[in-house]
């Protein structure tokens, strides 16, 4: 321990802090920019300068080690000077069209433009103009960056990607797609965990709210939307609504009141996931020529990795399509045929927490017509904020209401799909029914939660071992898997989610500058698990519907033609790298 | 009244300025810092003609439009047409010489300029986030191991070195250090003294020891010769499990390090202890020449990997009559008979050295040391050419040697026994300037002799490969072809580096050869062995106050003309601390702290 004074507070704290850790530890608020725990230390907007008493320069709190003795003042007035002029430098080349941007009243930059009391900056305006693909799902803006690294760190990472970079030399260093290529060009999955992390507007996803009010407003389309399980965590976060009055059926009241013509559960399909993959697991397990490891696929920035980094591994992925695409497809097909609509004129939308949801219903065809989607449009759960003002939803008025029959009806099993580890529990529910024909304790499986970056389980199924592992975070997935590949670990069944969290930590979830808040969310889903009846696929009574009135039977050949896909023939249809159709 | 300097202040800044530039990385965009420059030197115009005045002006322009990628080739044309009637028609140096810079520049940069202008990208950017390390060829995490000296952490300060060069004992001495040459310090004061402070490091260690090795995977290696290059490799590869051996034809190991470098500098008894530290483990087969005690190909067959490694000990000579006459040896074969206990007697001698570099100095102060009467340095340019450091010629100077500038041998005189007489020189006169070096020609005088007795030829080395013919391995210049990484392309299994590879060099480079294809090696072997290390770096506030470098002391010239004893002495705790508190830490500031700072593992 060492002692310091910081604002005339005398206090023992760690040798090993730095200022900022310290201040953080005495209740003193020093701002910060491009700061981000462990994720981004870099030192680089100089917001966070203190004065250190004995020392002629201001030192960065965020990396300046704390030393016996020391004097700080974190709010002098040579400290709000400086802090006030970097910020005029970082404005000078920002631009501050800040009605127009989505990060607006959500943006650290402007948060601090209001404490440092900022009305007008005295530089001259040098904004980067950079021309961007408007079709790509992730959009970025080049002259709103402020360069804080943040998402070279995190795709670095978290993702062990580096799709972004430091392009450029001396003062004309900028972000950039690493090597200057297009986003088509490069290995970016989407995850958009760049998007989460980026303190402000320069990073987000592409607006699709127009495509949605174009489907609503046209009177010969049915619309049906769809809500992913992890939204339900956190789709109020950003709307101000009192506590209690943000469960899904309040949602389901408000989506409603946009103008779908149903408002359905993505639950609903997670349970028919389980049903298939389930019951591939199963048969995989029975055939000793099948390919193992099987790995999940219900993530498409997973399946965009494993497409850009381990082709080979394509034949390992289940066949089953994920629960948006295959939710879709029954939309087409089983409600159009039970309800006597014109597939051609239904539109299905999803609300997700997931900006590579985009690309994945923009890449998967309906199977009954190819010249369709099975997904029309997917909103990020920031988007549906928009939608909702958009459609003049007042959200203080809002009801608590169910979703539609049928595709309404969802298990706690298919809840937990949100959070990572959750479509391991899920499966393993149902494969133990499937096995054992009897049903296994539902929290029988709990060992695997958690937030382990990769976790393992062993389970006695049908007296033998079943070798499970979980991992979450891209870079923890490649970890994985090259341990997979040398041989040194041997699973029967990894699932796999891109973002840190699962879903309910996804790149088209809303942001808190500074917090991760995927751990909070999934507390939620586990609980609403925790609550409900129904907590096995294999026994939601509308899916059982499903089968009987249409889908015949899990894997049967009606339901692998719709529902299951080889991601390997995927790869072709697509190319390598996945392109937008 | 009369200012005595009216122009100081601006003296300064532009002596501020240069050594900045000096100290800095260069690594900007060519065509950005050419643009920089000229709109700096554009400020010196005096204002009077044209050319200069509105030219220089006009060149500012052309190079920030191209380099802000605004340019054309259109202004790419216009540029140099500018630049060439500046040099042309401006009436005075001012001009000229800023304009030819930017012609200059359009030529040897030229790619970067149609880069900018065709492909709107900036090519070969680089980015340096740590110089130091960045500037040393073994990668050596420079600030972790100040920062490790400036806590009093010396054992691990010396483990972190081991990771990346495993002679730190030898480095603390004789390193070149080209991590100093763009230490981020300098642009406040000066380079950190880092070699000095490896010094001091390695002599406060109290405990020297080597990480466990790896699994021994049943792989055999060969290495022929024992110096820096050598040894490195076989460290590296041991640690890698691997089972190695070293052919070193001299008696003992170290190479140029022992044979090569007198113990003045480098003391042997500190060698001995280094070399058989990270020896342990290993095999060494000493006074077994490859090619004449063991063939070539029976090693190949032997080893699964045989390292060439042999270094660069031939004499070259000077070609001249009576260069055979007794009394004339190469420098080489002096440093070695003096290292191996064999020294000649030069009491009373009077003895000249032929040649300008680091091996002249050590010929002619060894000489000092072995009773010379008079020393004279011969060399056909000036002090200011020769390639030896500064700090070996004024060591020369000190212990008495004489500089015999500009004149070139032309014949080794003799007595009627035959003995050396006296060297036969021409005067040089130094004249034009090519590819940035001052070229001596005959003067219009006599040749004069300089009387001595004893001609010392170090005019540099060549590469002995008549071990390998047989191989017919690929080389030019007399010296083998291999990739950075010690692969001899068609020859599987054979790698080579050092001075073998590079021709005379220095011992980092070759340490850092050695470090390259012991990884090389291991993932021929078929592995992927790390080197790593745990420790864990504090984290401290540099010294904020401009201080000066700290140079280590050497004993007195008079005392130390006479022996053999270590004349460097290490840098007292108090200059030590002084010295790493001195250290920018740029492995956490700047795009240290962006890149991570440091690489915990090769």
């Amino acid at each position: 321990m060492v002692n310091i004074t910081i604002d005339d507070i005398n206090a023992d704290v760690p040798e090993n802090y730095t200022i900022l850790n310290a201040a953080k530890k005495l209740g003193i608020e020093v701002p910060t920019l491009c700061f981000l725990k462990e994720l981004n230390e870099v030192a680089a907007c100089r917001i966070c300068m203190v004065e250190i008493e004995g020392y002629n320069r201001l030192s960065a709190a965020c990396n300046t080690p704390v030393f016996e003795g020391m004097v700080v003042k974190t709010h002098s007035p040579r400290v709000r000077k400086a802090r006030k002029a970097n910020l005029e430098l970082i404005l000078s080349q920002h631009n501050t069209a800040c009605t127009t941007c989505v990060r607006s009243e959500n943006c650290s930059l402007q948060t601090l433009t209001k404490k440092y009391n900022l009305t007008e900056t005295p530089y001259r305006q040098h904004v980067a103009n950079v021309i961007w693909p408007q079709t790509s799902p992730l959009i970025r803006d080049a002259d709103k960056c402020v360069s804080c690294l943040r998402c070279i760190n995190v795709c670095r990472t978290i993702q062990g990607l580096g799709v972004w970079g430091l392009e450029g030399v001396g003062t004309r260093t900028h972000v950039g797609l690493s090597e200057g290529r297009d986003i088509f060009e490069t290995d970016c999955t989407y995850c958009s965990q760049c998007v989460t992390h980026c303190p402000v507007g320069a990073l987000h996803e592409r607006n699709d709210v127009e495509t949605v009010l174009g489907f609503i407003d046209d009177p010969t389309l049915t619309t049906v939307v769809q809500v992913a399980p992890a939204v339900r965590t956190s789709w109020a976060e950003m709307l101000g609504i009192p506590a209690d009055e943000t469960s899904i059926g309040y949602l389901a009241d408000a989506l409603r009141k946009v103008g779908f013509t149903y408002v359905f559960d993505t639950s609903f399909s997670a349970d028919v996931t389980i049903m298939e993959e389930g019951s591939e697991l199963v048969s995989r397990l029975g055939n000793p020529e099948a390919t193992l490891p099987m790995f999940t696929s219900c993530c498409p920035g997973w399946i965009r990795f494993v497409k850009s980094q381990y082709p080979q591994l394509l034949p390992h992925i289940s066949t089953t399509k994920s629960p948006q695409q295959i939710f879709g497809e029954l939309t087409k097909t089983y409600l159009a045929q039970k309800n006597g609509l014109d597939p051609a004129k239904v539109r299905c939308i999803s609300i997700m927490p997931c900006v590579s949801k985009k690309d994945e219903a923009a890449n998967t065809p309906f199977v009954l017509d190819p010249t369709e989607l099975e997904v029309d449009a997917v909103l990020t759960t920031r988007e549906l904020p928009r939608l909702l003002a958009a459609a003049s939803v007042d959200v203080e008025r809002l009801e608590s209401k169910g979703f539609d029959d049928p595709l309404g009806e969802a298990s706690g099993a298919g809840f937990i799909f949100g959070a990572t580890g959750g479509v391991m529990e899920a499966a393993l529910r149902s494969a133990y029914f499937l096995v054992e024909g009897t049903n296994p304790d539902p929290d029988a499986f709990k060992a695997i939660r958690g937030l382990r970056g990769w976790r393992e389980g062993s389970f006695t199924v049908g007296g033998t071992e079943l070798k499970i592992a979980i991992a979450h975070g891209l870079e923890n997935a490649r970890e994985l898997i090259e341990a997979v590949l040398a041989g040194t670990v041997n699973y029967h069944f990894i699932e796999i989610m891109t973002c840190p969290g699962g879903c309910v930590g996804g790149g088209g979830q809303p942001i808190i500058d500074g917090k991760e808040l995927a751990e909070g969310r999934a507390k939620k889903l586990y609980a609403e698990d925790a609550s409900v009846a129904l907590r096995f696929s294999h026994e939601n009574q509308s899916v059982l519907k499903a089968y009987e009135e249409y889908l015949e039977a899990p894997f049967s050949h009606k339901a692998e033609h719709l529902l299951h896909i080889e991601y390997g023939e995927l790869l072709e249809q697509c190319g390598a790298k996945g392109e937008d159709r | 009244m009369l200012q005595a300097h009216p122009h100081a202040a601006t003296e300064h800044l532009v002596e501020d300025v240069s050594a900045q530039l000096a100290a800095g990385m260069p690594n900007s965009c060519p065509v950005e810092f050419l643009a920089s420059a000229t709109r700096m030197l554009l400020s010196r115009s005096c204002g009077k003609c044209v050319p200069c005045r509105v030219g220089l002006r006009a060149l500012f322009d052309l190079l920030d439009a191209i380099s802000s990628f605004k340019a054309t080739e259109r202004e790419h044309a216009l540029l140099r047409a500018t630049a060439q009637l500046v040099v042309e028609t401006a009436d005075c140096a001012i001009g000229v010489q800023a304009a030819q810079l930017v012609l200059d520049g359009l030529h040897t940069f030229a790619a970067d300029f149609t880069s900018h202008i065709e492909q709107k990208v900036c090519c070969d950017s680089f980015q340096v986030a740590v110089p130091c390390v960045a500037e040393c060829p073994a990668q050596v995490d420079v600030p972790g191991y100040i920062a490790l000296i400036s806590v009093g952490r010396y054992d691990d300060a010396v483990q972190l070195i081991r990771k990346d060069n495993p002679l730190p004992v030898a480095c603390g001495l004789i390193c070149e250090h080209p991590c100093e040459a763009h230490c981020r310090r300098g642009l406040q004061d000066d380079a950190l003294n880092i070699r000095g402070l490896k010094r001091y490091a390695t002599v406060h260690a109290t405990t020297d020891e080597l990480p466990p090795a790896a699994e021994p995977t049943g792989k055999t290696v060969g290495i022929v010769g024992g110096g820096p290059a050598g040894l490195t490799a076989a460290h590296y590869l041991r640690l890698m499990g691997h089972s190695v051996t070293i052919f070193e034809r001299h008696e003992h190991l170290g190479g140029m390090l022992r044979y090569g470098i007198p113990s003045y500098r480098l003391p042997q008894e500190e060698l001995d202890r280094e070399t058989s530290l990270i020896t342990t483990g290993i095999t060494v087969k000493t006074g077994v020449a490859v090619g004449a005690d063991i063939d070539f190909k029976e090693l190949r067959e032997r080893f699964d990997v045989v390292y060439i490694a042999n270094g660069a000990q031939l004499d070259k000579r000077l070609g001249i009559p009576g260069e055979d006459a007794p009394g004339v040896m190469s420098a080489i074969e002096l440093l070695r008979r003096n290292a191996s206990g064999d020294s000649p007697d030069f009491s009373g001698k009077r003895v000249a050295v032929v040649g300008g570099g680091n091996v002249a100095m050590d010929a002619a102060r060894t000489a000092v040391r072995l009773g010379a009467r008079a020393v004279d340095i011969v060399y056909r340019r000036r002090q200011a050419d020769m390639t030896a450091l500064p700090v070996e010629i004024e060591g020369a100077i000190a212990e008495g040697c004489f500089l015999a500038e500009l004149y070139a041998p032309i014949a080794v005189e003799t007595d009627a026994q035959g003995a050396v007489s006296g060297l036969k020189v021409a005067p040089q006169i130094i004249g034009a300037i090519k590819d940035r070096r001052a070229q001596p020609r005959n003067a219009d005088t006599q040749p004069v002799t300089l009387h001595c007795d004893i001609v010392i030829v170090a005019i540099g080395q060549s590469i002995d490969l008549s071990a390998f013919e047989s191989a017919a391995l690929p080389s030019k210049w007399g010296a083998l072809i291999a990739d950075g990484h010690g692969i001899i392309k068609g020859h599987a299994g054979i790698f080579a580096g050092g001075e073998c590879v590079t021709g005379p060099s220095s011992a980092i480079k070759a340490i850092a050869a050695g470090k390259a294809a012991a990884a090389a090696i291991d993932g021929y072997l078929g592995y992927k062995h790390r080197i790593s290390t745990s420790l864990e770096i504090p984290d401290t506030i540099p010294l904020e106050q401009s201080t000066a470098r700290v140079s280590a002391r050497e004993r007195s010239s008079s005392d130390r003309r006479s022996d053999f004893k270590a004349l460097e002495i290490t840098l007292s705790t108090e200059e030590a601390y002084q010295e790493s508190s001195r250290c920018l830490r740029c492995d956490k500031h700047g795009l240290g702290s962006f890149e991570g700072g440091r690489n915990l593992s090769w």
